[in-house]
């Protein structure tokens, strides 16, 4: 079911695509907040921008990495692209498909890893990732075997196949996260903070894994991160989204000339005027 | 194109399955709590049952085996209503609180094989507990069945299935729309559509107001065709007053159930809603 480097992506309709892998224009999402008491009459809603008129392209076989902090608006720009949510405006295209207007076309092309692993914790990786291969319309003849290989590859244990999701260690479940998406075969591969939370060891093998996909499959990676490393690391380009407006995207080195910084974090600094720090102290206030 | 067709069909086919399988899984891991709830819906018929009985100790004059009989239907079909809806309902709060939702609703599953392979999921397994239920009950309390039919009744439970489910989709959507209070909104859906579809008593006891909805609740039909046919030994053809409204309302609520539900998602895709709770 794997799917080799160099095929072309055939959208609905049979066409090879010639388009970019994502291609976002003046992408708008708002989302209503209910300030203080949600008593009847009591509380004022108010809308939050999300997204503001967020512009950019990702070519087929390239990985950009988005680096923001908590509620840049990351997130938000993933689940549109991956049709979980509806956008207020703009548009937003994967290989030439509009994310809104033909969801299913979409939804055969990505899949995601998010922070969290998010399985049914009680059954095995062979479980979960059997019946979640059934949506993308791979059969029990073709997930018998494909299951094993795609383990063996993400350097899984197989003789823990069959325990509970809950017995393994987060590292491990990532693993079984990434092992899902590229069972499906993926063209676009949306990752959000796949790293978030892991000790360095796992951290450094789910990066390895992200740089053996994009090498294998010629997989289109959009990468959503807060850690500069790994945006520097795994990226041919980085954005910076901050307050849901997309401020730079570029070469890493570029991006650094452009503000004058010696690292990433310092061009960080520089064009958000807040460090992590800024971030964590806000989020102990909050 | 019938090519495509055909993949597409076949897409569809293989989640539907996906949806079963899932489900399959969770009832074996979950083995021990689905017995230990078994066992209390034995326990809680078992109590209702029993009023028949008590009834007759306490010097009022009955048929104590017909109104057992009358009891334990009332009993089994409100508990395989009820699992149609928790199933339907619960996985979709399920989901949310393990945080695969977004894999599901991401996925390229329509959402008719979707909500379809819950409900047929729903009404395999609701079957066989029911059966089991109804047959541990039925031999505890030694109750006899002078003429049951119980093809008759098997077919009026297979058809009320169909509008169980539709009205189970209508259900599921609570937990999208409102994550904390919709699967509590979906208990209580089923509670008011037993309660007035004649559970433990003839819908002609209600106030005419709770009559008139007894007219459009698939319970009210399903009720009355199953004690026909385990009561009375009434026939296919004898129950096709209850069958014909069971098969109508069926192919009216699977539709509106759809349609509530895409409904009930574009909502939560609008909003945000549509994510990981817990």
């Amino acid at each position: 079911m794997l799917v080799p480097a160099g095929r072309s992506i055939v959208p609905p309709g049979g066409r090879v695509s010639i388009e970019p892998a994502v291609e976002v224009c003046d992408l708008r999402k708002e989302f209503i907040r209910r300030d203080g008491s949600r008593m009847r009459g009591q509380g004022r809603r108010r809308r939050v921008p999300a997204l503001r008129d967020v512009s950019f392209t990702v070519d087929r076989g390239e990985c950009v990495a988005i680096l923001g902090q908590n509620g840049s608006g990351k997130s938000t720009l993933v689940r549109v692209l991956s049709t979980l949510l509806l956008h207020d405006g703009g548009s937003a295209r994967v290989f030439g498909i509009d994310v809104a207007a033909k969801p299913r076309a979409v939804q055969r092309l990505v899949n995601r890893v998010s922070v969290e692993a998010s399985f049914f914790k009680r059954m095995s990786p062979d479980e979960n990732l059997s019946y979640s291969a059934r949506f993308y319309g791979l059969t029990p003849r073709q997930t018998r075997t494909a299951i094993p290989e795609i383990l063996r590859r993400v350097g899984f244990p197989p003789e823990r196949r069959g325990e509970p999701m809950e017995d393994l260690s987060r590292g491990m479940q990532q693993k079984i996260a990434l092992a899902r998406a590229l069972l499906t075969s993926p063209v676009l591969l949306l990752l959000d903070e796949p790293t978030t939370g892991l000790d360095p060891r796992s951290k450094i093998e789910v990066q390895e894994l992200v740089r053996d996909m994009r090498r294998r499959h010629d997989c289109t990676i959009l990468l959503c991160t807060h850690d500069m490393t790994e945006a520097e690391v795994l990226a041919d380009r980085v954005g910076i989204l901050h307050e849901g407006v997309l401020l730079a995207l570029d070469t890493p080195a570029e991006v650094r000339d452009r503000y004058g910084a010696e690292t990433l974090e310092d061009a960080f600094m520089a064009a958000t005027g807040r460090s992590f720090e800024d971030e964590a102290e806000a989020e102990v206030h909050a | 194109m019938r090519g495509e067709t055909t993949g597409a069909l076949r897409r569809e086919l293989v989640g539907f399955a996906g949806i079963v399988e899932r489900n399959t899984y969770l009832i074996r891991r979950f083995v021990w709590w689905e017995l230990a709830w078994f066992l209390y819906t034995v326990a809680n018929t078992l109590t209702i049952v029993f009023i028949a009985k008590g009834v007759e100790a306490g010097g009022y004059r009955l048929d104590v085996n017909r109104e057992m009989i009358i009891l334990l239907i009332g009993a089994v079909v409100w508990s395989y209503l009820g699992l149609v809806f928790e199933i339907e309902t619960e996985t979709v709060a399920w989901e949310r609180w393990e945080g695969t939702i977004e894999y599901t609703f991401m996925a390229p599953l329509s959402r008719p094989a979707h909500l379809l392979g819950m409900g047929a999921f729903a009404v395999l397994y609701g079957v066989i507990r029911t059966v089991a239920l109804f047959g541990l009950v039925a031999v505890m309390l030694g109750v006899h069945f002078t003429n049951p039919n119980f093809a008759s009744a098997t077919v009026v439970l297979a058809a009320s299935s169909f509008s169980f489910v539709g009205i189970g989709m209508i259900t599921a959507v609570l937990p999208l729309i409102s994550p904390e209070k919709g699967a509590q909104l979906g208990f209580i859906a089923q509670g008011l559509l037993l309660v007035v579809s004649g559970v433990y008593y003839p819908v002609d006891v209600m106030p005419g107001w709770m009559q008139a909805i007894a007219t459009i609740s698939p319970a009210t039909y399903a009720l009355h065709g199953i004690r026909g046919a385990l009561l009375d030994g009434q026939s296919v053809s004898q129950v096709s007053g209850d069958l014909w409204p069971l098969l109508v309302l069926g192919v009216v609520a699977i539709p509106v159930g759809l349609a509530v539900f895409r409904a009930g998602e574009r909502y939560a895709k609008r909003h945000g809603s549509l994510k990981r709770n817990g």
